[in-house]
């Protein structure tokens, strides 16, 4: 089970950060959720992990597995959502200013800086 | 007490300064007199004390931890230094109240000499080097703000920043050097390190240490080759450059060096160092002085070379030589200050400081006149002035130096150096204030007031008296303060006038005589002097200055060309090559920790996610595609949770791939379906081989961390979780109560994102450029009845949902976050099954207010607790008894978890709206019967 979790982890971060370095916005807002799954996978596998043994409080059961991961994941989740719709919205703005999708604006050569194309 | 006080009264007085200006300039340099007055009426009531040779110690711990407290000591040297910090700042405070016109502000001028002064006694007061560190970093800061005065001014500007630039690059150097000495003394308390001498110079730091704490005190007392700084600080008005530049800040090197002394003196590196450093200084600046035509330039250099003869006597290393150093401190102070507001005084009366204009100023201003004279008189060393006391020891002990097996070198330069000094000393006061007049001057020079010539006359009478009585006046002071130098007995010695016929008095008078022969050659010297080569300090920092900004510069630009492709690639790149670096370079042990068995459905659920992300890469250009499938993805991760024992995080996870797939639908729906294929397969292999490597690294640690044992801190919440927070579902109660400060932050997080999506696309989103496709009204609401009906019996059944999820949520899966999810989920629908006209006109929510309300009512729950005297967001349980149902607990952490629900609702409906609302022609749709309008003028 522990192997499946970190396999999953790592195809997760690899497709993640492939996305997150393509030159264009939507692969990227994708690559940025595939790269939320994997990071939150991880810190929730902080508490290692259990099957059937919920931390929810009953006094016949005796085995809980460790709470404190899953409320750092559980807000995690949501800020993720947050940063994902503000990331998007930026893609839109920027493609609705220069009428380009590229990451960057538009493609300009390198080293000039952003505020110098238009 | 007091002790810390005199180092206070100053920095208390310097706002007060700033304020009584309102009331007039006397009262403002009233304000700054009194203070300094106050300190120095403290000093002097601990004199008779230390000069008993009893050192006063006071102050208080402060960081204890870091070894910096604030401890301050009174001692010998500390005294000599103090004595002319204030006793000169007084002086200076009345010179300045009629030097400055009315024009200039005043209360700020003063407000800047107070910080200074306080920033000086504190070095000199301070019993530890980090303390010392901090004031030493203050008079840098305020002495750039005095030198760069005359805002107006760019010489001014310029000069304040090439000042601050080197002082407080020696600074840093400083820090350093401070900090190896502590290391190796083990404290950071002065007179603790300065008991370690033979640790501390046989300790293999040593060397390091001593050239960092050369840097700094070279660079402050302005020696070779960190000299040029001095004379483009004479740009500020001159009462500054009398203070600071005769008698504290570039003393303040000087003071270091001295305070050092029993710890870094003694050894070759140090004779060589600092003895060579100060000869060369001491002549170079001499040199330039003599063909100067600017009276401060003048003087600013001679007083680089005085500050080199201080530091060459120190840089000997013997006893007898620091006393001469203590005691030209002393002397150049009184002179040197003396001087400086004598040439303000000519430049304020004639309107010129250039020599080659002046001349026969005594016929008008004779008072200025003998004060120039005597004081011109002591810097050349005449006796029986007290310049000429100190002078003569310094040719003495110059007599007795050994530079490398070269007994007459040292004693050769020095005379020389004293023989130019002989010259510009006097040229300084014959092409003034004698001879005749040699241009004509605007105005008509006659004395200055008398606030003006006093203060320099004071000085002036100094002079004399210790020339003449030197024993009686300055030998118990200067006796103290070079045994606090020395750290111990001092030989037999005594200031005198007269010590008979020694080498010292043939050097005198032979630099005496040769330098009346210079200056009566001055225009031949002079000549030859503008044949040579000058090379231009300025100009060279400069070009230093902009070669390295240029190589910043180029390295920013280098790594950092605005492409976020390239920034992210360097940020992965070095997570990876940190990670396998450190993974590689350390042994490794796999881990013992029995794993758990995959059942098939886990390895079903594996395989998808593979097959799922596997597609998501083949397919990503396709947008629509490559987000269902991602959604696939989401969906899986969040059967994991659940059947990995966390059904909170599931339902969240559920709830929030349905959210977050609406809104990337609704981006999608303005953005380019397809995403263009990217040229060049070595930049995807580049990047392909990161993603590899990244993933590998998260993947192996991931499973290196599992595969082993932990610890964790959960005993304790699981043990409170019902006793202390009220309920059972121990992942809420951490959220809403025991890390519910946490969770505070992040909704507020949550509601800063939302409202900044509303701002980006509020205002004019759909931009001239046309790139956004506007829907025509017509096509705006192709909805279906059925789907209408079902969403509004679904929008009632929703909210029932949404509560029973709320509700339960503090002791069964569930809580704000899911439950705000949910019904932001059943709001989101009515938008898509009647369009937004309709639910804009019928649901009329403006999603801030929610927002709002959310944070407010979370804070307001945490400060209940505080009413109650207990810490932020402590929770309650209270326990109502409600006839029919019975007892019911009622948790504190419920109101909190409804801020957490509203604030959830809130950011999720308000991002979701702006995006839908763009499809309708921006912010136009909010007035459903301008909308139409509004879209057909953009079509």
């Amino acid at each position: 089970m522990e192997f499946l979790v970190a396999s999953s982890v790592g195809v997760l971060t690899a497709a993640g950060v492939y996305l997150l370095l393509r030159a264009h916005t939507f692969p990227v807002v994708l690559g940025l959720t595939l790269l939320s799954y994997a990071t939150n996978v991880y810190l929730f596998a902080t508490g290692r992990l259990a099957i059937n043994a919920p931390p929810l409080i009953d006094e016949q059961v005796a085995r809980y597995t460790d709470p404190l991961p899953q409320a750092l994941v559980l807000t995690a989740i949501v800020i993720s959502f947050g940063m994902t719709a503000l990331l998007v919205v930026m893609a839109l703005r920027s493609w609705s200013a220069s009428g380009d999708d590229h990451v960057d604006g538009g493609q300009a050569a390198p080293g000039t800086a952003p505020e110098d194309r238009r | 007490m007091s002790l810390p006080l005199i180092v206070l009264l100053p920095f208390i007085g310097a706002p007060l300064a700033a304020l009584t200006i309102r009331a007039g300039r006397n009262a403002c340099a009233g304000t700054a007199f009194a203070f300094s007055l106050g300190a120095f009426a403290l000093l002097l009531s601990h004199l008779p004390d230390v000069l008993q040779g009893e050192p006063i110690e006071a102050g208080w711990s402060w960081l204890p931890s870091l070894g910096l407290d604030l401890d301050f000591r009174l001692d010998g040297l500390g005294l000599l230094f103090a004595l002319l910090i204030l006793g000169i700042g007084l002086l200076i405070i009345v010179y300045a109240r009629f030097y400055l016109s009315g024009r200039d502000p005043m209360g700020s001028f003063m407000a800047y000499l107070l910080a200074f002064q306080g920033a000086m006694l504190g070095i000199v007061l301070a019993d530890n080097v980090l303390l010392l560190l901090v004031f030493w970093e203050l008079t840098s800061l305020s002495s750039f703000l005095l030198i760069g005065y005359w805002k107006h001014l760019p010489e001014g500007r310029q000069g304040a920043r090439m000042a601050l630039t080197v002082t407080a690059a020696g600074g840093l150097a400083m820090i350093a050097g401070m900090l190896i000495l502590g290391d190796v003394a083990e404290s950071y308390r002065l007179s603790d390190i300065l008991q370690q001498g033979e640790a501390i110079r046989s300790s293999p730091h040593y060397l390091p240490a001593l050239l960092l704490i050369l840097a700094g005190c070279f660079s402050k007392s302005a020696q070779f080759p960190f000299h040029f700084w001095l004379p483009h600080a004479m740009a500020a008005p001159t009462p500054v450059s009398a203070y600071l530049h005769s008698a504290t800040m570039v003393k303040a090197g000087v003071f270091l060096l001295a305070r050092l002394w029993p710890v870094l003196a003694g050894t070759d590196a140090w004779f060589y160092l600092v003895a060579t450093t100060g000869l060369v200084t001491m002549l170079a600046g001499a040199l330039i002085a003599l063909f100067k035509d600017d009276l401060k330039a003048v003087l600013a250099y001679s007083t680089v070379s005085h500050l080199g003869l201080v530091t060459m006597l120190l840089g000997f290393g013997t006893p007898m030589a620091a006393l001469a150093a203590v005691f030209h401190v002393l002397n150049h102070a009184s002179f040197k200050a003396a001087l400086f507001m004598i040439a303000g005084i000519v430049d304020h009366e004639a309107g010129t400081r250039d020599i080659r204009r002046l001349g026969g100023l005594a016929q008008g201003m004779p008072i200025a006149a003998t004060l120039a004279l005597v004081a011109g008189a002591s810097m050349a060393g005449v006796p029986p002035l007290n310049g000429f006391l100190s002078k003569e020891m310094m040719l003495q002990e110059a007599t007795l130096a050994d530079w490398a097996g070269n007994g007459w070198l040292v004693a050769a330069l020095a005379t020389l150096a004293a023989c130019l000094s002989v010259a510009y000393s006097l040229r300084f006061v014959i092409h003034v204030f004698f001879g005749r007049p040699r241009a004509v001057l605007a105005q008509h020079p006659h004395d200055p007031p008398a606030g003006m010539w006093l203060p320099p006359a004071l000085l002036v009478v100094l002079v004399v008296a210790i020339g003449l009585m030197p024993s009686a006046l300055a030998g118990a002071l200067v006796a103290a303060a070079a045994s606090a130098v020395t750290g111990g007995e001092l030989p037999a010695h005594e200031l005198a006038l007269w010590h008979g016929f020694n080498p010292a008095l043939g050097l005198s008078a032979l630099a005496l005589l040769s330098g009346l022969v210079l200056l009566k050659a001055y225009r031949s010297a002079r000549a030859s002097w503008s044949a040579g080569p000058h090379p231009q300090a300025k100009a060279m920092f400069d070009a230093v200055i902009d070669y390295v900004v240029d190589l910043a510069r180029t390295i920013t630009q280098g790594l950092h060309n605005g492409s976020l492709q390239r920034q992210l690639a360097f940020a992965v790149g070095a997570v990876v090559v940190l990670g396998f670096g450190t993974f590689l370079t350390t042994p490794y042990e796999a881990g013992e920790r029995a794993t758990l068995p995959a059942e098939p459905v886990a390895v079903v659920g594996w395989l998808l996610l593979l097959a799922a992300t596997g597609a998501v890469l083949a397919l990503h250009r396709n947008r629509l595609l490559a987000l269902v499938i991602v959604g696939v993805i989401g969906l899986i991760v969040s059967l994991g949770f659940a059947y990995l024992s966390a059904p909170d995080l599931a339902l969240t996870q559920i709830a929030v791939e349905v959210v977050t797939v609406i809104l990337l639908l609704l981006a999608l729906a303005h953005l380019p379906r397809h995403t263009p294929r990217e040229p060049g397969w070595l930049r995807r292999l580049r990047d392909a081989g990161l993603a590899v490597a990244a993933g590998l690294g998260a993947g192996g640690a991931v499973w290196a961390m599992m595969t082993r044992e932990f610890e964790t801190l959960s005993g304790y919440y699981l043990e409170q979780s019902v006793p202390g927070g009220g309920g059972a579902n121990v992942v809420n109660v951490i959220l809403v109560d025991f890390r519910g400060f946490d969770t505070f932050g992040e909704i507020t997080v949550l509601g800063i994102a939302a409202l900044a999506i509303f701002a980006l696309l509020d205002r004019g989103a759909p931009s001239a450029h046309g790139a956004l496709p506007v829907v025509p009204p017509a096509q705006e609401a192709p909805y279906s009845l059925m789907m209408a009906v079902a969403m509004r019996i679904m929008l009632a059944l929703s909210i029932v949902v949404g509560a029973f999820i709320f509700l339960r949520g503090h002791n069964a899966p569930g809580g704000g976050f899911v439950a705000g999810l949910v019904v932001a989920i059943a709001l989101a629908l009515q938008y898509m099954a009647h369009g937004m006209r309709w639910a804009d006109t019928h649901l009329r929510i403006d999603y801030h207010t929610p927002i709002g309300w959310g944070v407010v009512v979370a804070a307001t729950t945490g400060v209940g607790a505080w009413l109650a005297g207990h810490p932020f967001l402590t929770s309650t349980v209270w326990h109502l008894d409600v006839p029919m149902v019975g007892e019911v607990h009622v948790a504190s952490a419920m109101f909190f978890d409804t801020g957490v629900f509203l604030v959830v609702v809130g950011a999720t409906l308000l991002a979701l709206t702006s995006l839908a609302r763009l499809r309708s022609g921006g912010g136009g749709a909010r007035q459903p019967g301008s909308a139409g309008a509004a879209a057909r003028k953009e079509a």
